[in-house]
This record gives C-alpha cells, sequence and structure tokens, in this order.
C-alpha cells in the first residue's frame, strides 16, 4: 500500500518535472514545475516529515513559484516568445556544462549518502525535536543561511531600486 | 456547579462525538476512520456552505442598513431567501468562456481557489472534542494550503487571455505577497510563546485563568492585542475584502481578474473569498482569542463549540462593519502600508513577545513595571512609524470652492 503510493507519487512527480522541460509554452511549464514541487511535498509528507512538506508548500509553492511567474512575465514580450534554439555554440556549449556539473555534484552526494537498507520504525520526530535541532547543533547553519538569504535580498533591492526623485502626483 | 461532572465529561460537551460513534461505532476499525473523516468533511462542507449564504444575506442587509437603505427584502420574509435565489440565478446563467482563453486553467483557477480555501478548515478546533485533523504542525498546515491562492489568482488572471486580467492577477499577486508577511510574522509570537505549532496545542495554552476570572487569552496581552490587529488587516488583505478589495475594485478595474468569469465560476471565486474570510477569522478566534475557550469561568456551562461559533460570527459581522465603513485604498498606498509599517510592527512585536516571555518572572511590584514596558514597546513603534508614514500628508487640508 505505502509503495504503492510512493509509486504513485514518484511517477507525477517525474512526469510533471518531464513535462515541464518539453513544453514550449513557458508559463505552462511553469505551472507544471509547480506541480512537481507539490508532488515533492506529497512525497515528504509520505514520508512522515510533515514540517518540512508544509515548509515546501509555504516555500516552494506560495513564494518561490511567485518569483519564477513574475520573471516569465516580465521578461517575455508575448507568450509564443519563446527561443527554442540555442544564442550559440558557445552558450550552448556552457549551458550543457553547467547543467551536467550540477547532475555530477547531485549524482555525487546521492551515490555516497548511505542509506540503511531496511528503515527502522523511527520515533515520531515533533516540531520541536526539529526546532530544538535547528537552535542548538545546528544553529550556525541556520545563522549562516539566515545571512546569505538577507544578503541576497538585499542586493537584489539594491538593483532593482531606481533612485528616480518622485514626482509630486506620486506622492500619496 | 458544586457536584456537577467536570466540563469535558458534560452531556453538551460529548453529545457530537457521542452521536458520530452511535452511528459508526458498529464498524470494523478502517471502514470507521473512514466513515468518520467522511462525516468530518460534509459537516465542514455543511456548516460552512450554509454559513456562506446567511453571511452574503448578512452582509447585503447590514450594508444596506448602514447606507441607509432597507437591502434585499422581496424574497421571502425580510427577504431570507434571497441566497436561495442568488444561487437559482448564478446556476442557472451561462458560462462563458473567451475564445482564446486557456481553457483548461481557466477552468482550473476558481476549483483550486475553493478547495486551497476548503482544506484550511480541516485543522481549526471548533470545540473541545472538535478537531477534523489534529497535527503537530497544522497551523503551519492551514497557512501552506492558503499559498495556494497567489497562484490560483495568477491562473485566473493569464488564462483569461485578456490584458486586464493579467494585469489585475500581477497587482493582486502584488498585495497577496506583501501581507502574505505581516500575516505569518503577526501568529509567530503566540507559536513561540506557546511553544507549539498545533491549533489546539495553542488553545489548551490559553486555557488558564488569571486570578480565577480574567481569561489568560493572548489578546489580553500587550504582543497579543498588536498581534492581533496585524493579524486581522492583514486577514483583511489576504482574503481581498474592503478596505483592501483592489484585485476586483468592481467599480474601477473591471473586476480584475474575475473579468472574463461568468455564471458558476464567479461564484466559486465568491464563495472562496468568504470561505478564505471564515478560515482566517476561525484561525484568529483560534491563536488569539481563546479558541473555544469561554470568557468567564462561570460561563462554562455552555458547550465550547457554541463559544468558538460566538466568536467568530462577531469577528466576521467585524469584517462587514469595516467593509461599510472605510474607503477604498489606492494600490501603491496599500504596498507601502504593508511594507513601512505593517512589517516594521510586526517584527517588533516579537521582540515584545519575548520580553514578555521572559519577564513572566519578575516580583511583585516589578510586574507593573513589565506591562509598562511592554505597552511602551507596543505603542511606541505605532506611534512613530505611523507618524513616518504619514509625515508631510496628514492631517490633510482640504480646500472648499469658494
Amino acid at each position: 500500500m505505502m509503495t504503492a503510493l510512493l509509486i504513485i507519487i514518484s511517477l507525477a512527480t517525474l512526469t510533471a518535472a518531464a513535462a515541464a522541460m518539453s513544453l514550449r509554452n513557458l508559463i505552462h511549464s511553469v505551472l507544471l514545475l509547480i506541480g512537481s514541487w507539490l508532488g515533492v511535498a506529497a512525497f515528504y509528507l509520505w514520508a512522515g516529515a510533515e514540517f518540512v512538506a508544509f515548509a515546501q508548500l509555504l516555500v516552494y509553492v506560495g513564494a518561490v513559484s511567485m518569483v519564477v511567474l513574475f520573471a516569465v512575465l516580465l521578461t517575455r514580450r508575448s507568450r509564443t516568445d519563446v527561443a527554442v534554439a540555442p544564442d550559440s555554440l558557445g552558450r550552448a556549449f556552457w549551458a550543457v556544462l553547467a547543467a551536467a556539473t550540477v547532475l555530477c555534484v547531485l549524482a555525487y552526494g546521492v551515490l555516497k549518502t548511505h542509506l540503511p537498507a531496511s528503515a527502522a520504525p523511527s520515533a515520531k520526530v515533533t516540531v520541536r525535536d526539529l526546532g530544538n535541532l535547528l537552535m542548538g547543533p545546528h544553529a550556525a547553519a541556520l545563522i549562516v543561511i539566515g545571512l546569505i538569504l538577507t544578503v541576497a535580498m538585499l542586493g537584489g533591492v539594491v538593483i532593482a531600486a531606481t533612485d528616480a526623485p518622485g514626482k509630486k502626483e506620486d506622492a500619496p | 456547579m458544586n457536584g456537577a461532572a467536570p466540563i469535558p465529561d458534560r452531556l453538551l460537551e460529548r453529545a457530537p462525538q457521542m452521536l458520530r460513534d452511535a452511528l459508526t461505532g458498529f464498524l470494523p476499525e478502517p471502514w470507521r476512520w473512514l466513515v468518520n473523516a467522511v462525516i468530518a468533511m460534509v459537516l465542514i462542507l455543511a456548516v460552512f456552505g450554509l454559513l456562506f449564504a446567511a453571511l452574503t444575506l448578512a452582509e447585503r442587509k447590514i450594508l444596506g442598513r448602514v447606507q441607509n437603505r432597507p437591502g434585499p427584502n422581496r424574497t421571502g420574509p425580510f427577504g431570507l431567501l434571497q441566497p436561495i435565489a442568488d444561487g437559482i440565478k448564478t446556476l442557472t446563467k451561462e458560462d462563458i468562456v473567451p475564445r482564446d482563453a486557456d481553457h483548461l486553467l481557466h477552468f482550473l483557477a476558481p476549483v483550486i481557489l475553493l478547495a486551497s480555501a476548503i482544506l484550511a478548515f480541516a485543522v481549526i478546533p471548533y470545540g473541545r472534542r472538535l478537531v477534523a485533523v489534529d497535527m503537530d504542525a497544522s497551523i503551519l498546515y492551514f497557512f501552506a494550503v492558503g499559498a495556494t491562492t497567489e497562484l490560483a489568482i495568477f491562473m485566473a488572471g493569464w488564462s483569461s487571455h485578456n490584458k486586464y486580467s493579467l494585469l489585475a492577477a500581477m497587482r493582486a499577486l502584488a498585495q497577496l505577497i506583501s501581507y502574505e508577511l505581516p500575516l505569518l510574522l503577526s501568529w509567530l509570537p503566540v507559536v513561540m510563546l506557546s511553544g507549539t505549532l498545533s491549533a489546539t496545542g495553542v488553545v489548551a495554552a490559553q486555557g488558564s485563568w488569571k486570578a480565577g476570572w480574567f481569561p489568560a487569552w493572548n489578546v489580553f496581552t500587550p504582543w497579543g492585542f498588536a498581534g492581533f490587529v496585524i493579524f486581522m488587516v492583514a486577514a483583511l488583505a489576504e482574503s481581498n475584502r474592503s478596505p483592501f478589495d483592489l484585485p476586483e475594485a468592481e467599480s474601477e478595474l473591471i473586476a480584475g481578474h474575475l473579468t472574463e468569469y461568468s455564471g458558476c465560476k464567479y461564484v466559486l471565486f465568491f464563495m472562496a473569498e468568504y470561505f478564505g474570510m471564515t478560515a482566517l477569522s476561525g484561525m484568529a478566534v483560534t491563536l488569539f482569542l481563546g479558541g473555544w475557550q469561554a470568557p468567564l469561568p462561570s460561563l462554562e456551562f455552555i458547550p465550547s463549540y457554541v463559544w468558538f461559533a460566538v466568536k467568530l460570527i462577531a469577528l466576521l459581522l467585524g469584517f462587514i462593519w469595516i467593509r461599510a465603513t472605510f474607503p477604498r485604498l489606492r494600490i501603491d498606498q496599500l504596498t507601502r502600508f504593508a511594507w513601512k509599517f505593517l512589517v516594521p510592527l510586526a517584527l517588533v512585536n516579537l521582540g515584545t513577545a519575548a520580553f514578555w516571555s521572559l519577564s513572566a518572572a519578575w516580583p511583585g511590584p516589578l510586574q507593573l513595571v513589565r506591562l509598562a514596558v511592554a505597552v511602551l514597546l507596543v505603542a511606541g513603534p505605532f506611534v512613530l512609524l505611523g507618524r513616518r508614514l504619514s509625515a508631510g500628508l496628514a492631517p490633510r487640508t482640504y480646500a472648499y470652492a469658494p
């Protein structure tokens, strides 16, 4: 029963991801990508990690999806304006190289991780345990990640802000 | 109350569960769980569906009274059958889909919006024993399913193939994203001080009495009051209610992302708006107003679900009152209000809550100092930020024609 559920969830996630890559309509691609993120959240739920599942839903489906959608809408002139062929051979080379590097790093990480063959029925991890872990042993990592995100956000604001003097009729 | 059974065991408190167990008690275990879940779903849909109908009527009646007109009064006695007439009218209307619209997304948008609004009802504790799903992270779940709202509005605006719809959807997204932050920040202190992310746990944490009669609800602490106000303002904006109803400002923006929707789908959007408003009010009751707790120990003989209903309806009427009172904001005022006022206030409120929690054990007269400092921490930033926000703008001077 549980295995069948896992197979269904992973199939749906992978199908959505594959369709997202093959579609020519960018908005459809983004929506399917969001669908595959939903699949990942469903997988977390399947694995019993409620907190991570809801955080995934809140962050990816709620926030990251909006960033992606805004980026797509603000950079395309019309809904058919999709460049299929790469700009030049050099660009294609670098794109493939970057993708291959990411793939290698991920594959290395996955293959190097030791997964226990039969997952022992672990004790129920509550939100409180997670909080204690994050604020105790992993506090340094949490602070560093928070700092990096804050710096990235400030950088984004600085780049986006145009410091034009406000006109009088723009005043609230 | 001497000699009476302890409150959780009174007949009226147990009645809903006894009724359910009498209906499903004979079933074998997995089936019993399934049928119980289905009963909970049907009950939630029926109760809140009826509440939606009653709310539309109440809103039109109250708005009418506020604006010195009778409101609907032709259908049935006092216009009581108006929701039914509205329902029949909208269900039989033609459903027009633009030729160039993205038909699938155009259909999916209202469905997703309504589904996410209904899903949120699952975790609200309606009474001492009345909660459909009790999870460890149920508050997070509540706001996580609410996050799909933005997606649905974008789908509605984009799939209509109408530039007004798309522009309005972008504005709606800007508003929803802006107010998501104060909404999330405003309930963080509650979770911090209750030490739990479960809605039932938060209600239980507010269950004691101070000095034997004063309810320990979060709203009666300085940080809780500030958090409640921020939460309600953000909830107004998140559920597109006036004065934040810019996304579908029907008189100015040809109803925004709803421009190309008609008939049944249009009603689904409205239903989702009212459901979202009800769910957020329910969450506000749970987080700040003590959930299903009675306001006085001597009033505990009234069952808990009645108290929840009273508080919920009071908040909903407050929503309607606000709609009748305040004019609509402009989009730049709206986002400025969120980012320059509500977000800093909510962040300061986190500090206030931390101070309140750490100073809980201060002895005797120092408690007054604690209260004064906490009130100052709430009121000071409010005044300072408010002055900065309206610097050079308020009070406005009006020049009348001679």
